[in-house]
């Protein structure tokens, strides 16, 4: 058992950057190296692919994100643990392995599973947003369960190099490591609650250190461009201090660490995990150096008895299409363009949303009124079929000839929208696997 | 003056639930923050997108205080018709709100 561990956080979401991993796994002397790619919806996008194709369903640039850290993950002995998995994660282990086999690697892959839940479910599961049953939140796609750091911890015993997991809690890819380098149980509560707030303030990468953060005013950052990812030196006794190599952009420091501490958190002294219940009201920061972040405080107490399911539903389709117009009266043309397409569209559509980008588009009138010289007309509509979706569009483009004048610029999309309703399950339900590659 | 002269934000998302941070540059103005952004002021504030109940944390530890409002996402992030559905722009809404010196 070790005293001390370095995990780097190379992604914190799914479409994040390639190139800050791969300056971690050769440049922070890391022991892990986590990958969080898994946002709440993208599993149910992903398990839409999978019944498209059954070899699917993983995180699309899972090939382009191991190919480019094998050689340094092999050299540097690092173990690598992402979501990436998704949907299938064992398809994505398989895949892995290949990779690794044609580089000339001999490494063990460990796909983690078991979260997929759907099977279990009745649909009279009532959901934690609308206090409903689930079946009424429309057809069902997906369910996955938010498993722990079970399956993690197992492959880690099972020495695998690379651990692809499907839905498993952010902070858990962080805090198994920790319970198995440093012996912690699950009766640690205190340790396993500073170990998720290492996990958590990591989790999104480079929202640690300087990114999402900078202004041009008192948040400025060195060399953003270059934006280094986080890794942190933890101690077995739950202590940790954070940075990011020498010679990337970015910066770490007390700020950023607030803003990132309190991130996404609804309740800072119960942040539910499947491993435990953490309390973040404790914690306190210190700047040791530059872009070097101590912590304290911190703690923990049980796990809840369920875990949370997030439940994919199919629950409408969205139609859009956007204009530009200019000069003086471009807010007033772009209001006309707007009613014509209201009265076009009038019955053939759900619901429908006008909003005048550069207006009024993200702040309904929280904004002081102004007239710019140039406004973007977005229009948005909630629609029983794809068909109705893509009139929406198709109307918006319309306006070229038959709507105000000097409209320019039209785009258009549409697609079928998932949405995710949570549901809570016994954990006595849910049984986390793996298989080795 | 502008709650931005003295305060940096950044939103979150849960569901439909909209997670705002406050946070002072000094921390010598963290006690104004506590005694003029109460939640009924942020409510008031950012009124169009919050719908719900907003309660107020006090983390004295990083001298910051945190606001979770519930309904504040147009029906949620996977499902809203909004541009910015996660509400990530909330932060310099919040920021533009009026603050008294002292």
């Amino acid at each position: 058992m070790k005293d001390q561990i370095r995990i780097g956080c190379g992604a914190g979401f799914s479409g994040d950057r390639l190139e800050p991993a791969v300056v971690l796994a050769d440049k922070a002397e890391l022991d892990y190296l986590v990958l969080e790619c898994l946002a709440e919806r993208t599993i149910a996008l992903a398990q839409k692919r999978k019944l498209d194709n059954p070899e699917l369903g993983y995180d699309p640039l899972l090939e382009r994100r191991i190919s480019s850290l094998l050689p340094h993950l092999v050299k540097n002995n690092i173990t690598l643990i992402t979501n990436m998995g998704a949907a299938n994660p064992i398809s994505a282990a398989k895949k892995v392995k290949k990779l690794a086999q044609n580089a000339g690697f001999d490494i063990k892959v460990a796909a983690v599973f078991g979260d997929d839940v759907l099977d279990q479910l009745t649909g009279d599961e009532i959901t934690l947003e609308t206090k409903k049953p689930i079946k009424e939140s429309g057809p069902i796609v997906s369910a996955n369960a938010y498993l722990g750091v079970e399956g993690i911890l197992e492959a880690l015993k099972q020495k695998a190099q690379i651990i692809i997991t499907g839905r498993v809690a952010d902070p858990s890819l962080f805090l198994a490591p920790m319970m198995f380098e440093f012996g912690w149980t699950k009766a640690d509560s205190d340790l396993l609650g500073k170990g998720t707030v290492i996990g958590h303030l990591l989790e999104c990468a480079g929202q640690l250190t300087g990114g999402y953060y900078m202004d041009m005013g008192r948040k400025q950052i060195p060399d953003p461009a270059n934006l280094g990812h986080p890794f942190a030196k933890i101690t077995k006794e739950g202590t940790a201090t954070f940075s990011k190599v020498k010679g990337t952009g970015g910066r770490l420091s007390c700020m950023t660490a607030k803003e990132q501490l309190l991130y996404e958190v609804v309740n800072p002294y119960a942040y539910q995990t499947p491993d435990v219940t953490a309390d973040f009201s404790t914690v306190s920061f210190e700047e040791i150096s530059e872009n070097v972040i101590g912590f304290h405080g911190g703690g923990g107490t049980a796990a809840s008895e369920t875990l949370k399911v997030s439940v994919g539903y199919r629950a409408y389709y969205l139609g859009e299409g956007e204009i530009s117009y200019t000069g003086f009266d471009a807010l007033e043309r772009a209001q006309l363009a707007a009613d014509i397409i209201e009265k076009r569209l009038k019955d053939k559509v759900s619901e429908i949303r006008v909003d005048y980008i550069g207006q009024n588009s993200i702040h309904k009138g929280q904004t002081a009124e102004f007239s710019p010289s140039e406004i973007r007309l977005r229009i948005a509509a909630n629609c029983e079929t794809p068909e109705q979706a893509r009139l929406v569009g198709e109307e918006v483009e319309a306006l070229y000839t038959n709507g105000p004048a000097g409209g320019g610029g039209v785009k258009k999309y549409s697609k079928e929208v998932i949405g995710i309703h949570s549901i809570l399950m016994d954990r006595n339900q849910v049984n986390p696997q793996i298989e080795i590659f | 003056m502008k709650l931005y002269e003295i305060a940096h934000s950044r939103a979150g998302d849960k569901g439909n639930i909209s997670t705002l941070s406050l946070i002072p540059f000094e921390e010598k103005d963290f006690g104004l923050l506590c005694e003029k952004i109460t939640p009924e002021a942020v409510k008031n504030h950012l009124k169009e997108h919050l719908k719900g109940s907003v309660t107020r944390y006090e983390l004295e530890g990083i001298s910051a205080l945190l606001f979770v409002c519930e309904d504040a996402l147009a029906g949620g992030v996977t499902t809203s018709l909004a541009l910015d559905a996660h509400g990530k722009c909330l932060s310099s809404a919040l920021l533009e709100m009026e603050i008294e010196e002292k």
